[in-house]
């Protein structure tokens, strides 16, 4: 599964993308999270704050139910800014 | 029919409603709206904004509130350029543009182009304070609200 950060999470955690493989446990974006967060102080601060990240699997928006499965690109960033 | 391109250069504006327009007689009214760097945020200097995208997530995304807006009005020309990289102050950062054969279409549709694509397009701005340091712009609750409106 390839996962990808961007703006203020990428920061913290220091990766703009890795290649993780969870546990077959991890079924959706919020047991993802859970998972992810476990990976470094950086992962747990970034993920401190659930209401302030936002999700895509594949390329489309995605809520903590959504599921995620491995070969998925997923992304995690905060809600967005442009225009 | 509808251009649509993140990109690091300057858009002309002028060139952009030409290209609108060339060879058609049939447009009534075109409606745009330019979204520029200001020169401040919560009272300090701007030196400089850096706008982040998702590549691939952001063309997907922004095809798609196009698809949306082309279904809602009778478009006859559509153009979305949405600039990344480092920006200064004065410099322009989003361009919308609709043609349509009447204006209420044309302004309606580059509302809701706008205002679907400040929250539903992978775009992140960073600001650079002139003073030093920086920070990552926070979503606001009006662009949510002006967004809803929208909602069918």
């Amino acid at each position: 599964m390839r996962v990808l950060y961007f703006a203020w999470l990428r920061q913290k955690i220091g990766l703009a993308e890795e290649e993780v493989a969870p546990p077959e446990s991890v079924r959706d974006v919020a047991s993802l999270i859970d998972f992810l967060a476990a990976r470094s102080p950086g992962h747990a601060e970034a993920f401190a704050n659930r209401a302030v990240v936002r999700c895509a699997v594949n390329q489309d928006f995605a809520g903590p139910d959504a599921p995620v499965h491995a070969g998925d690109e997923v992304a995690f960033f905060p809600p967005v800014t442009g225009g | 029919m509808a251009r649509v391109r993140v990109q690091e250069a300057p858009f002309d504006i002028a060139a952009e409603i030409a290209a609108l327009t060339a060879g058609r007689t049939d447009v009534g009214g075109i409606g745009l709206f330019v979204g520029t760097v200001r020169d401040s945020a919560g009272g300090r200097r701007i030196a400089a904004m850096t706008l982040e995208h998702y590549p691939g997530m952001t063309e997907r995304a922004l095809a798609a509130i196009v698809a949306e807006a082309e279904a809602r009005w009778p478009l006859i020309g559509c153009a979305v350029i949405h600039r990344v990289g480092r920006l200064t102050p004065g410099e322009g950062i989003v361009l919308v543009a609709t043609a349509s054969a009447h204006r209420q279409a044309a302004l309606d549709a580059t509302a809701f182009l706008i205002d679907w694509l400040k929250t539903r397009a992978p775009f992140w701005k960073h600001e650079e304070f002139a003073d030093g340091g920086g920070q990552w712009v926070a979503a606001r609750g009006e662009d949510d609200a002006a967004a809803a409106r929208w909602v069918r």
